[in-house]
């Protein structure tokens, strides 16, 4: 079997923020200390709350956002330096998906022309083809021929983010961050577009990280999900086994927090309280003051990454080394 | 196409006539030209022969009637002062007024867009803060006090430039740089922050992140689109190329329409006031025609038959 195509270790990123106008900075861990591998193929889920530095991850893996400590290997090489000929190069192989798709897209520019643009970009695809690469890719979307001389600004929401994929799979990468891709959409435009990427997905082999805070359409198209709380990841499972029984306290209530047709709102675990400010981190476990099992070790102790069980792991004291969920 | 152009060019004449009908009504209303021109202590007899003779005699409704009338078939009426054509007085001085607008203009865009554009792709840095600071003092000190500044300067300490008078190159220069440094100041501003606004665009960050390099980034894609808000500064700057040398041409005494429009207003000339009027509001008129049309080209939202 073929090596990850992403290997990440021990990524951190920090901010400095300036509480007010003589404040002095203070730096805060968007990203604290994060390990991720995703094989070739594969859908990695990230979810957790706003502020949990899921997007700040999300472009640190592609390299945009240089990591201030830890290290980046894709397909088995060391992340090039930002803004050098080889970073710039490996830009083909890994491609953003945004939240906003008017955002994304150039509005003086048509379509077609952008999504011809990668291809310009890696010269990838002489100019006489371009145009029937074009054509392919906006039919490989669900766009119509017409379309392709559109501006942004002609199209709908989710026939934006149609072009946007496209232009992401333009040159043919392998590995695809979405970023909060269907946020921005209708709900009944998110199933399509979800759909339409996990069948793009299959068919070109493109392993894929999919950040969001939206945990049914994670479920629908994640292999493996890893839950991130304050920079930090809090459990890391596959799909249907996170879905199915979390061990995490913070995990356990987000996924309860899912309402399902049919079933009672009543005995939900309902998360008291905003997440805590990332400048102001809580000592020991940082979800205890929102916990409602936290004991002693967990106000004192962060609790370390570990693993449960094979492929299985969490940050939780109270989670024993067995694979059941601890008594609520 | 054409529609869009008909609706444009019927709103510009609306303007026109408004500008027209205020100018009537207020120079009429202000003094009375009879008593400005013949001095304070003519017959009252004389008054009323110099007040029949232009016509002020009129109730006004029947003055801005035959004004309109005799505009509209080309004639813009004589000046009282030396009974010449006032729209010949006045094209007479459009050529001295433009010697000094375009350069003026010239140097605006050529340093204030760069110097903007410059400060927004390196900043936080020296250069930026510099920029920030000479812009703020370019466009806070006000022209007639820069002016003196430049004389100051350069004709009485450095003995450098002529303070005023329009025979050689050389007494150009000051009322150039005066009229110059408050819209460099501006157009740095302007640019800087349109490029800081493009520049933070997604569209910009994945185009970087598709590998484009920096250079066509910026040129491809953020240029282009920072245009939008510039091309408005430079659309109005253009517009005031007749009329924006009022103040500079008097400190600098230079005779362009600037001197004309005090001189005439003083002496309530009335011809030539409604004149010079008509044509600053014609250039900033057709200016803003040009800028509309430049929106549609720089960003396809604005082009009126894409509308789906």
């Amino acid at each position: 079997m073929a090596g990850p195509i992403l290997q990440a270790k021990d990524l951190v990123r920090t901010y400095e923020v300036r509480q007010g106008m003589f404040g002095r900075p203070s730096p805060v861990r968007a990203v604290d200390g994060i390990s991720l591998t995703i094989m070739p193929g594969e859908t990695l889920g990230i979810v957790g709350e706003s502020g949990s530095g899921k997007s700040t991850l999300g472009r640190m893996l592609l390299g945009i956002d240089p990591a201030q400590a830890g290290e980046i290997a894709f397909d088995g090489q060391a992340m090039p330096k930002l803004g050098t000929p080889q970073w710039r190069a490996l830009r083909a192989k890994m491609q953003l998906v945004y939240q906003d798709p008017l955002a994304a897209l150039d509005r003086r520019l048509t379509i077609s022309a952008q999504i011809a643009e990668p291809l310009a970009i890696h010269g990838l695809v002489p100019l006489e083809h371009r145009q029937t690469r074009v054509a392919e890719l906006m039919s490989a979307v669900g766009l119509r021929p017409d379309q392709a001389d559109r501006y942004p600004h002609e199209l709908s929401g989710g026939q934006r983010q149609r072009a946007v994929i496209a232009r992401a799979l333009a040159s043919r990468p392998k590995l695809l961050v979405c970023d909060e891709p269907v946020s921005a959409l209708d709900v009944s435009i998110q199933a399509q577009v979800v759909n339409m990427l996990r069948d793009l997905q299959e068919e070109n082999h493109i392993a894929m990280v999919f950040i969001s805070h939206d945990l049914k359409v994670v479920r629908n198209i994640a292999d493996r999900v890893a839950v991130m709380y304050l920079g930090r990841i809090v459990e890391e499972a596959s799909s249907d086994v996170i879905f199915q029984s979390p061990l995490h306290p913070y995990t356990r209530a987000l996924v309860s927090s899912v309402p399902v047709p049919g079933r009672p709102l009543k005995g939900r675990t309902i998360l008291q309280g905003e997440p805590p400010n990332p400048a102001n981190r809580p000592s020991g476990c940082a979800f205890h003051p929102r916990c409602p099992m936290a004991t002693d070790i967990c106000r004192t102790t962060a609790p370390p990454l570990r693993a449960i069980s094979a492929d299985r792991t969490a940050a939780c004291h109270l989670v024993a080394d067995s694979a059941e969920p601890v008594a609520a | 196409m054409l529609r869009f152009f008909l609706i444009r060019i019927l709103r510009a004449l609306v303007t026109i006539l408004a500008v027209l009908t205020f100018a009537f009504v207020v120079l009429r209303m202000s003094g009375d030209p009879a008593q400005v021109m013949l001095g304070p202590d003519v017959p009252q007899e004389s008054v009323d022969a110099f007040r029949h003779a232009w016509g002020l005699d009129q109730p006004l409704w029947i003055q801005y009637i035959s004004y309109l009338k005799a505009i509209f078939t080309g004639d813009f009426g004589v000046s009282m002062r030396d009974k010449a054509s006032a729209l010949q007085l006045v094209i007479d001085r459009i050529p001295a007024t433009l010697e000094l607008t375009i350069p003026a203009l010239l140097l605006k865009l050529v340093i204030g867009i760069p110097a903007g554009v410059y400060a927004a792709l390196h900043r936080q840095s020296a250069v930026d803060r510099g920029v920030i600071l000479a812009a703020i003092f370019g466009f806070t000190i006000p022209s007639f006090v820069m002016g003196l500044l430049l004389v100051l300067i350069f004709s009485i300490i450095l003995g450098l430039l002529p303070s005023g008078g329009q025979d050689t190159w050389q007494h150009a220069i000051l009322p150039i740089l005066t009229m110059s440094i408050g819209g460099i100041g501006i157009l740095a501003r302007f640019s800087r922050s349109a490029m800081i606004e493009v520049m933070g665009q997604p569209y910009i960050r994945t185009a970087s992140a598709k590998g484009m390099n920096w250079a066509d980034v910026v040129w491809r894609h953020a240029l282009p689109n920072a245009a939008v808000p510039i091309v408005t500064i430079v659309g109005f700057m253009v517009g005031s190329l007749i009329a924006g040398a009022v103040v500079v041409e008097s400190i600098f005494s230079w005779p362009g329409i600037g001197r004309l429009l005090v001189v005439s207003v003083s002496n309530r000339d009335l011809a030539v006031v409604q004149c010079i009027l008509l044509v600053i509001a014609a250039a900033m008129v057709v200016s803003n025609l040009i800028v509309d049309l430049m929106y549609g080209w720089l960003d396809p939202r604005l082009r009126s038959h894409s509308a789906h």
